[in-house]
């Protein structure tokens, strides 16, 4: 694995962690590293620094759905045309194209229910490519971004082993 | 048990050599240890890893499955099959009949040494090096010659000649080592390899931290020209796949000598548990990309700790395997008072080196298989008990 691959794997699982660490554990100059942050951030390959965060364990409700869509294509309008409409929506958290029975996997954030239900009526089925959707909603997540959100299993070592 | 009041043996109930054999040099240490809460402990030669979840799916689905029988002596076919396969990577040319799995690398150590040593013979132990050995080639009958590698941890071609009329049968060789870290390079393999020839020795080759190498590519002494006839390679899954608690290994040995290991591992564990075996052949089949992230927090973490501790002691940089082994007689303390005051005062555990042979008397042994946080905290608080020395 590259240096760079290693930078972006450790910003990947901490964005919080300084330059300064990361140069400790890869053996590198402090300057060197954030030069090639740096890089990454103006490249746009660093998208965006995000925090993980529990919203459940923190008390505050969000609803989340996950909506399949299925769109009629046409000469003019194609699915980038298509996806770039549906993701300017500040309620969608993530458009996708999938394959199978539906075009696109939509990932919905509102405040309740109600407001998920007036989202997909009002702005996503009408618009005029869309067939129809079938909407999931989320009832509680076990794993995100590759985090578990349960407790895991606890370090069982003994204290000390020769 | 309750005494029974009957008359006492007339002899000696133990074996001679069980009786002569000392405990553990940490045996003291762990008294200390034990009731004392939120240590940070770097005593553990074990990874922090639990087993990967791919690996525990499949024992768990082989238990399903009802597959809860003995296996042959050898072991599952397969597996044999896949450890030969694996060593190919090595350059060691094998076939599955070369190959034994046994109850960890630690059964494997006693069936080797206890397959191949006649009371008498002489087993050269290069020191520091893991508690077991020495033991052991103990048991055996063998005379055990223990040679000092301090301070660069690496046995040498010098070194081993001199034994050249001692009768040796055996050398002991564990590489990345523990408790220093330290591996060989080829060129060092091979001079290594002449002194065995000059010896007319064989070589027990632990090679349980072969995926824990750092500095270079892990090379076995086995794949060297006129080493596999010599060589019995042992490995395990404890370490890189992070198995500990399976307890499943493996030996790799010329025909003959692993026909003589068979018998006593028949006769006495008869065959390593099924479940485990599922598990390790999972791990070769498809443990490449847990073992890969794990390899690399490894190397993040020795990179981090090397250079912390450096600015307190003199570190030999460890190639490999999880363990870092200064010397802390700068500090004016051995390393037993270091270890002890270094637990009692800031609650930080470490080996004393000296349960590793004692030319280890002046260091410990940390082992960086703890997380990023706890390491930074272990050496923060090692810095100000130095500080306050």
């Amino acid at each position: 694995m590259s240096r760079e691959i290693e930078i972006l794997k450790i910003l990947e699982n901490n964005s919080r962690i300084s330059s300064n660490e990361i140069a400790e554990m890869l053996n590198m100059d402090v300057q060197e590293v954030e030069d090639i942050i740096k890089k990454y951030e103006d490249d746009g390959v660093i998208l965006k620094y995000k925090t993980l965060i529990n919203w459940e364990k923190a008390g505050v409700e969000e609803v989340y759905a996950i909506i399949d869509v299925r769109v009629n294509l046409s000469r003019e309008k194609g699915y980038d045309d298509i996806a770039k409409r549906i993701a300017k929506f500040p309620e969608v958290h993530a458009v996708r194209l999938v394959s199978g029975e539906y075009d696109f996997q939509v990932v919905v954030k509102g405040k309740s229910l109600k407001d998920i239900s007036f989202f997909i009526a009002e702005k996503i089925s009408t618009i005029p490519e869309v067939r129809d959707t079938n909407t999931h909603f989320l009832l509680r997540t076990y794993k995100e971004e590759g985090a578990l959100l349960f407790e895991d299993e606890e370090d069982r070592r003994l204290a000390i082993v020769p | 048990m309750k005494k029974t009041g009957g008359l006492q043996l007339s002899r000696e109930r133990l074996n001679k050599r069980v009786r002569e054999l000392k405990p553990s040099g940490i045996r003291r240490f762990f008294e200390l240890i034990i009731g004392r809460d939120d240590v940070i402990s770097l005593g553990v030669g074990e990874p922090d890893f639990p087993v990967p979840w791919r690996i525990r799916e499949e024992m768990i689905y082989s238990l399903e499955k009802g597959i809860t029988s003995y296996t042959s002596n050898y072991g599952l076919l397969e597996l044999r099959e896949a450890i030969a396969e694996y060593y190919r990577r090595f350059e060691v040319d094998v076939s599955e009949e070369n190959v034994l799995i046994t109850t960890g690398v630690s059964e494997g150590i006693d069936l080797a040494l206890r397959a191949v040593v006649n009371p008498g013979d002489t087993v050269i132990v290069p020191e520091p090096v893991y508690v077991s050995y020495s033991p052991l080639a103990y048991l055996t009958g063998a005379g055990v010659v223990t040679v000092s590698t301090c301070p660069g941890f690496k046995i040498t071609y010098e070194d081993l000649v001199k034994y050249k009329d001692r009768n040796v049968k055996v050398l002991m060789l564990n590489y990345p080592n523990n408790p220093t870290g330290v591996s060989y390079t080829r060129k060092e393999l091979e001079e290594l390899a002449d002194a065995v020839l000059e010896l007319d020795c064989l070589v027990i080759s632990d090679e349980i931290y072969a995926e824990l190498s750092y500095s270079f590519k892990h090379v076995s002494i086995a794949s060297l020209n006129g080493m596999e006839d010599r060589t019995i390679i042992l490995n395990g899954f404890s370490k890189g796949f992070a198995m500990t608690g399976m307890r499943v290994g493996y030996a790799i040995a010329p025909d003959d000598i692993l026909e003589g290991m068979v018998k006593i591992h028949q006769y006495s564990m008869l065959c390593a548990p099924v479940t485990a075996q599922v598990g390790a052949l999972e791990a070769l089949r498809n443990g490449e990309d847990e073992l890969e992230m794990m390899r690399a927090e490894y190397i993040r973490r020795r990179n981090f700790f090397i250079r912390r501790l450096r600015e307190m002691f003199d570190v030999v940089m460890p190639d490999g395997a999880f363990y870092a082994f200064p010397d802390v007689s700068s500090t004016g303390l051995s390393g037993m008072e270091f270890a002890e005051r270094l637990l009692m005062e800031k609650n930080v555990a470490v080996v004393p080196g000296d349960a590793f042979g004692e030319c280890g008397a002046n260091h410990v042994r940390c082992a960086y298989a703890v997380s990023m946080e706890k390491l930074r905290l272990a050496v923060d608080r090692m810095k100000e008990f130095v500080e306050s020395l």
